[in-house]
């Protein structure tokens, strides 16, 4: 008996083959090519060899970017993925009230970037409430300038992304603990091993490969990083205009009525193959465990 | 880009499958389940302490949006720069949502981002279910390489495209629109794995019978498949709402005129350029905020579920 006819799954799937081949593969392709030609906003442009790559590599803003996004990812894989684990252990035992701290840690998560960004602009502001918080209470006599010293808005940018990644990754880990084996939790326990050494020699070992799997996620996410920065910073990167992120260079080089495609798109392939780091990695490790066993 | 595989969509459907079989670890013991002394009895202590650590949590992660909260309702005579910190304002009043009004069109702000936010959610609903139902249950020539670009699209941050979408956006005649708004996450790759993922679990057998039956594929997918996938059907909805909603760097890309602006990109405007007064800006944020924490509140279980299934936003 034939199921259907042949053309049925073509035409059944047309408007997402549409889309799969206008905004996915399309633009991957059109991003190399727009990156060797000099194309603005408004005007044509020609082929220009790798003059945008020349520029890119003379670039001062991109060191500044790549720098901020080591410190990005130097910060956030180890605190996302340790914090998270602590956090979904901490909310796993079924006690009373438990499910309103989890919807509760989850609320920075759903909120958008623009929105968070800005409630902690007005928390780190030089009036605002961490600052008028430490000087009430005597730990320092001069404001903390959060948003205006190049380095305490990085960290500031930083610390509102572990901030908001948390509920989100703890999420992901209380799947993964639902597979860590309890009874060897109990002979752990008999033996005599403390919780401390039993976190790390049983439920660490246990959520290695989700481990994995999120440093990989925080990884790409810090090079991807761009609202948190734009707002803290005000728009321009901070005063000095140093506190800026990659995806935000390439936002500043198309804006405007001269936007400069062809560089923004240059800065897009150097991006994609910066994500492409964590995720063959990623690959790799999944091969050789595949080996192994 | 690799082309893909049986393993990489496995991954999809299971991420909690991490366990690999044959690691010897993570096999649940149905009889080992239940309580044992060691670990269940709360001592007076413990409990005490897992409360106190839960709350210093609550205040690191809601504290923040109370404190906008209260600077959203305090009133112009309160100074709300002083080291005498108050969390309750002394005089509430929602004056600061009428400034807010009166300094950017924020209701019309907030109309936009609900029709991005509802076409995309039309867009992925059809899409992904007529595409995920075509990829898991007909058989066709090319059926695995097409599975493989869909998938193989994963590894591509939305940003690296964005220039080359711009570009092609523009080009149509939709720069400045919310149609160019709403045009490339209309259908989600993603969420033609997640919908191919949710039909693959159905029982051949009933899709068998409706075969023998007479029923066409379009007719199967509707009276058979649908009627399965309700659940991940929500979650694909409610993600593809909450991402519209949330969605910064492509609106501020192709929006420029100022009544066109959806809400995150009409609120980045507010702060600094059109008002300094952290009470207005605190009121903008929360028109923002308290719808989308709504909806949480009234789908949650969808929401950690969609997380758990690899819903991935990005």
């Amino acid at each position: 008996m034939r199921s259907h006819r042949f053309y049925t799954p073509w035409l059944l799937m047309l408007p997402a083959l549409i889309w799969l081949a206008l905004f996915s593969v399309w633009p991957a392709i059109n991003t190399i090519t727009l990156s060797f030609t000099n194309v603005h906003q408004l005007t044509g442009g020609h082929f220009i060899g790798f003059k945008n790559y020349w520029l890119l590599w003379h670039d001062p803003h991109i060191r500044d970017a790549i720098v901020n996004t080591v410190i990005f990812m130097v910060v956030c894989v180890p605190l996302l993925t340790m914090l998270p684990l602590l956090l979904a252990l901490l909310v796993q035992r079924q006690i009373p009230g438990i499910a309103f701290f989890r919807t509760a840690f989850y609320f920075p998560v759903i909120a958008s970037a623009v929105t968070v960004a800005l409630i902690w602009k007005w928390l780190l502001d030089d009036r605002g409430l961490v600052n008028n918080l430490a000087q009430s209470m005597g730990f320092i006599h001069k404001t903390i300038p959060f948003l205006t010293d190049r380095w305490l808005l990085l960290l500031s940018a930083v610390a509102l992304t572990v901030w908001k990644g948390l509920g989100y990754y703890m999420v992901l880990y209380m799947s993964a603990l639902g597979s860590v084996r309890r009874d060897l939790h109990e002979a752990a326990a008999v033996d005599g091993a403390g919780s401390v050494r039993r976190f790390w020699s049983v439920t660490v070992p246990g959520v290695r490969g989700t481990m994995v799997l999120i440093a990989v996620l925080i990884a790409v996410n810090a090079m991807r990083v761009f609202t948190e920065l734009y707002i803290l910073g005000g728009r321009t990167g901070g005063v000095g205009g140093q506190d800026v992120s990659i995806v935000m260079l390439v936002q500043q080089a198309a804006s405007g009525g001269d936007g400069r495609l062809g560089y923004a798109s240059a800065i897009s392939v150097f991006l994609f193959f910066l994500t492409a780091i964590p995720l063959l990695f990623l690959t790799r490790l999944n091969k050789n465990a595949q080996e192994e066993s | 880009m690799s082309a893909t595989t049986a393993d990489e969509s496995s991954e999809l459907r299971q991420p909690r499958g991490q366990d690999k079989p044959g690691r010897g670890q993570a096999v649940r013991h149905p009889g080992r389940k239940g309580r044992s002394p060691i670990f269940d009895a709360p001592t007076r202590t413990g409990l005490v302490f897992r409360y106190l650590t839960l709350t210093v949590v609550l205040v690191v992660s809601i504290g923040p949006m109370l404190w906008e909260l209260s600077t959203a309702l305090k009133s112009k005579t309160e100074d709300v720069f002083t080291q005498n910190i108050q969390l309750l304002p002394k005089h509430p009043t929602l004056d600061n949502f009428g400034q807010v009004q009166r300094t950017i069109p924020v209701w019309h702000f907030a109309f936009n981002s609900l029709t991005v936010a509802f076409i995309n959610v039309a867009g992925n609903i059809i899409g992904a279910t007529l595409a995920g139902y075509v990829l898991a249950r007909l058989r066709f020539k090319g059926r695995k390489l097409l599975l493989g670009v869909f998938v193989s699209t994963l590894i591509l941050p939305a940003e690296v495209t964005v220039i080359s979408k711009l570009q092609f956006v523009n080009n149509l005649g939709l720069g400045d629109t919310l149609l160019g708004v709403c045009l490339p996450d209309m259908i989600a790759m993603i969420n033609v794995l997640l919908m191919r993922n949710a039909f693959l679990a159905l029982p051949k057998e009933v899709e068998e019978a409706a075969i023998i039956d007479g029923a066409n594929a379009v007719q199967r997918l509707l009276y058979v498949g649908l009627p399965a996938v309700k659940g991940v059907l929500s979650v694909i909805s409610i993600f593809a709402f909450i991402g519209a909603w949330d969605d910064f760097l492509w609106p501020l890309l192709v929006l420029q005129t100022p009544d066109k602006l959806t809400l995150t990109v009409g609120l980045s405007y507010l702060d600094g350029q059109w008002s300094h007064d952290p009470r207005v800006i605190a009121a903008g944020t929360m028109i923002a905020l308290i719808p989308i924490l709504a909806l949480f509140l009234g789908l949650q279980r969808y929401f950690f579920r969609g997380v758990a299934e690899g819903a991935i936003k990005g």
